[in-house]
């Protein structure tokens, strides 16, 4: 437009004049650089916002969960410590539907929740043995827990934990391993006691690959597992443990909780617990304090022994007793048919544990020369015998005990066989049975019947016999009697005559008595003669002298 | 004074016939107070109010590019982030704006969805497109529709106003919901980018001069070397 050109041209003339070109072009650049950088800040905000958001992205993972109850994609946090590390971006179903996949965008930060080791689980509200948990989420919805692993390894994906895992990696203490016959009343979560003060849970347990017992890890919490000893014992210690012995009844339980959903405790024998054990040591479980604070049994030795008599009351477990203290139990018994001796025998398989009775002796190793056989073989020739005894008469159980019994008929051990065989007598009650039914076999085969002809035959005779008696007693006595009479008569008489002749009044006893004077008399007159003869013993010479004077 | 012919005003003048204009007669209006002054220069004063003079905006062009391309920048982020985020009990909730459309439209509020997208997302957009189309065409000093051209600038000033709607939603809820533990709404990162994204449209929209789309290829450079000339005696002047 020419027009356009025109007007601008004319002002110019009176301005000054026209400035170098050069200053021109600077202020040219300089001007547009100014407003250029509201755009320039503009793009570096929103790379700021970008980057940061990109760079906050940390790695995506997929988990697989067996269900997706309670999550949300977009809106389920994965959180470590209640810190949310990420987010579940998408649920998706597996191709086989068994199970679901999560995938989760994780925060930068939370790389290391990539390690392969790392678990996965959902909160839920949880109500199990260990208590409530989760019930935050009850309001909040779902969310899923994690607990970084260790491993250098990264995964991408991952098997959500069906539970919430009891122990995780940031809780201080150690695990250790317990071998059981069964799990019992335990479960995930059962508490550990030490002197009854809760120091940490089962974490988890398993069936052994041989399905011979179970495995159980217990995680014993940071403070107390330095109580964990290389001699503590565990033990169930759940429900009651009633005891009624000699002392009375005792009853013993731990915590009220522990009666409802079981536990365990553990203590070393005498708290003498030694070095402290280490992670993953392996320990006995024993079903209650009693049997974990025993001695350990030592190798046991397996005998066998041949019961010829009835076996009732005799159960598996049935104490071995060696004058009253329990050295075994009985494994098994059976029947068995001995072809060789035509009759059924009852074997019975007894494990025994010969420490108990070392220990009880109070001596060890005095007689280590000798092998276990070898000792047995000598005691047995001394005369040890099973035997089985009544131990209750109420309800009828009996036990195997074994004593010396030296009057025993001599039996050989044979120590090649496996189990031995330990030579048995019968029981002293059944032998008072056997020793009865020998007599009465023996007064069965009196033959009575003889004895009473005999009898009868005898009585006859005798009753002839007292017959022919009487009849002479009769004859005596109407034949002697009157003469016996008579000559009583006669002795009356002699001696009615014998008396008057002896009374005082009789002549005769007057005529004794002037005869008796008569003596006196002349005895006197004997005794002047006498003395006169004594004084004047010439006199019988010449006379009284009287006379001549 | 008497206007000469060519001066009287038609109704239905063809948009493409040479139209005399200030420039086109030497003279020079006043931005503020509308005084028109011959054979003045870029960037005199007004001898009334002393306002600078300048034929058409200064830099109109490169600083118009320079919010719209900003504008553009900040259009991403905004739509991206989280413009608002609700922590309730139930957990948090990062709401986009296109996030918020969606809910209104699948929990049935058809009509808030609407006004929603509109405003907040159509509304911004259609403003940089406009703005791209009328510098585009500008720099280029085509004729092409010039008359629609002016009808799209003036829809572009007066809604772009309105499109700050989801900015005072969220400044609004985020003052009233701040009840600690049950409920508490924060904005996010992608309101104050939405709201660049308002003040930066409104800011091209403003540093263009719609006058240039008038203007033919010749006179823009003319006017430019003017432009150019008067700045470099401005910037001498300074120092001396």
């Amino acid at each position: 437009m020419s027009e356009e050109d025109q007007p601008q041209d004319k002002p110019a003339p009176s301005a000054q004049p026209p400035l170098p070109k050069p200053r021109v072009v600077r202020r040219r650049e300089w001007l547009p650089s100014l407003i250029w950088l509201i755009p320039i800040v503009a793009a570096l905000v929103g790379i700021t916002l970008v980057a940061r958001i990109l760079l906050e992205r940390g790695p995506e993972v997929v988990l697989t969960f067996k269900t997706a109850e309670g999550l949300e994609a977009g809106k389920t946090a994965v959180k470590y410590k209640d810190v949310q590390i990420g987010l579940v971006t998408h649920l998706r179903l597996a191709r086989d539907r068994s199970h679901v996949r999560v995938l989760v965008q994780f925060n930068k930060e939370a790389e290391s929740f990539t390690a392969s080791d790392s678990r996965f689980w959902v909160v839920r509200p949880r109500l199990d043995t260990s208590g409530i948990s989760g019930l935050n989420t009850l309001l909040s919805g779902a969310y899923i827990g994690a607990d970084a692993g260790v491993s250098k390894d990264t995964a991408g994906e991952f098997t959500g934990l069906e539970t919430p895992p009891i122990v995780t990696r940031d809780d201080s203490g150690k695990q250790f391993l317990l071998r059981a016959n069964d799990v019992g009343s335990l479960d995930v979560g059962s508490p550990v006691y030490f002197r009854r003060v809760k120091v940490g849970q089962v974490a988890a347990y398993e069936l052994d690959g041989d399905g011979r017992g179970v495995t159980m890890r217990v995680f014993v919490n940071s403070p107390y597992d330095k109580f964990v000893g290389m001699n503590t014992r565990f033990w169930q210690a759940s429900g009651i443990d009633a005891q009624l012995s000699a002392s009375g009844f005792t009853l013993r339980t731990q915590s009220l909780a522990t009666i409802l959903l079981g536990g365990i405790a553990f203590q070393a024998p005498d708290d003498a617990m030694g070095p402290v054990a280490k992670e993953n040591a392996a320990f006995t479980l024993a079903q209650d304090e009693a049997a974990a604070m025993k001695e350990p049994d030592g190798p046991s030795q397996t005998l066998l022994m041949y019961f010829n008599q009835s076996l009732r009351g005799l159960t598996p477990g049935a104490p071995v007793d060696f004058r009253g203290v329990v050295i075994g139990e009985v494994k098994s018994i059976g029947v068995e048919f001995d072809r060789a001796e035509r009759e059924f025998r009852m074997p019975v398989l007894v494990q025994v544990y010969p420490d108990r009775l070392r220990r009880r002796a109070g001596e060890s190793g005095v007689e280590s020369r000798a092998t276990q056989q070898e000792r047995l073989r000598f005691l047995a020739e001394k005369g040890l015998r099973a035997q089985l005894r009544n131990g209750n008469l109420l309800t009828g159980q009996v036990y195997v005990a074994l004593d010396f019994f030296p009057k025993a008929p001599p039996a050989k051990i044979d120590l090649n066989k496996s189990p031995i065989e330990l030579p048995t007598v019968a029981n002293s009650l059944d032998e008072i049975q056997s020793q009865v039914q020998e007599i009465a076999t023996k007064l069965n085969k009196v033959p009575y019947e003889q004895i009473a002809g005999d009898l009868r035959t005898t009585l006859a005779t005798l009753n002839k016999t007292l017959t022919a008696t009487e009849q002479t007693v009769t004859r005596i006595n109407s034949d002697v009697t009157p003469e016996l009479a008579a000559a009583m008569k006669d002795v009356r008489k002699t001696v009615n005559s014998a008396e008057r002749t002896l009374a005082d009044d009789s002549p005769l006893q007057q005529d004794m008595r002037q005869t008796l004077q008569e003596l006196t008399r002349a005895a006197g007159s004997v005794r002047v003669l006498t003395d006169y003869l004594e004084r004047h013993p010439e006199s019988l010479l010449r006379g009284k002298p009287d006379d001549k004077k | 004074m008497k206007l000469p012919a060519f001066l009287e005003r038609h109704e239905h003048h063809d948009e493409d016939a040479p139209v005399p204009t200030a420039a086109s007669l030497g003279l020079m209006a006043c931005p503020h107070c509308a005084a028109v002054w011959k054979d003045a220069e870029e960037g005199d004063a007004c001898g009334r109010c002393g306002t600078h003079l300048h034929t058409r905006k200064r830099q109109s062009l490169n600083r118009t590019w320079a919010f719209l391309i900003a504008a553009c920048m900040m259009y991403i982020p905004a739509n991206l982030l989280p413009v608002m985020i609700t922590r309730t009990l139930f957990g948090a909730q990062y709401d986009t704006i296109l996030s918020g459309v969606i809910y209104f439209w699948v929990s049935g509020a058809y009509g808030l969805a609407a006004i929603v997208f509109i405003a907040s997302f159509l509304v911004p957009l259609f403003k940089l497109a406009v703005l791209f189309l009328l510098v585009v065409l500008a720099q280029r000093g085509s004729t092409w529709r010039r008359r629609e051209r002016a009808k799209l600038y003036h829809i572009i000033e007066v809604i772009g106003r309105w499109s700050m709607l989801d900015v005072f939603v969220v400044s609004l809820l985020t003052g009233l919901v701040q009840i600690q533990g049950f409920a508490v709404i924060t904005a996010g990162v992608g309101i104050a980018a939405f709201g660049s994204v308002v003040v930066l449209t409104m800011l091209a929209s403003l540093s263009f001069d719609p006058k240039l789309t008038w203007d033919s290829r010749e006179a823009q450079a003319t006017l430019q070397e003017n432009e150019v000339a008067q700045g470099h005696e401005n910037r001498d002047e300074k120092p001396a």
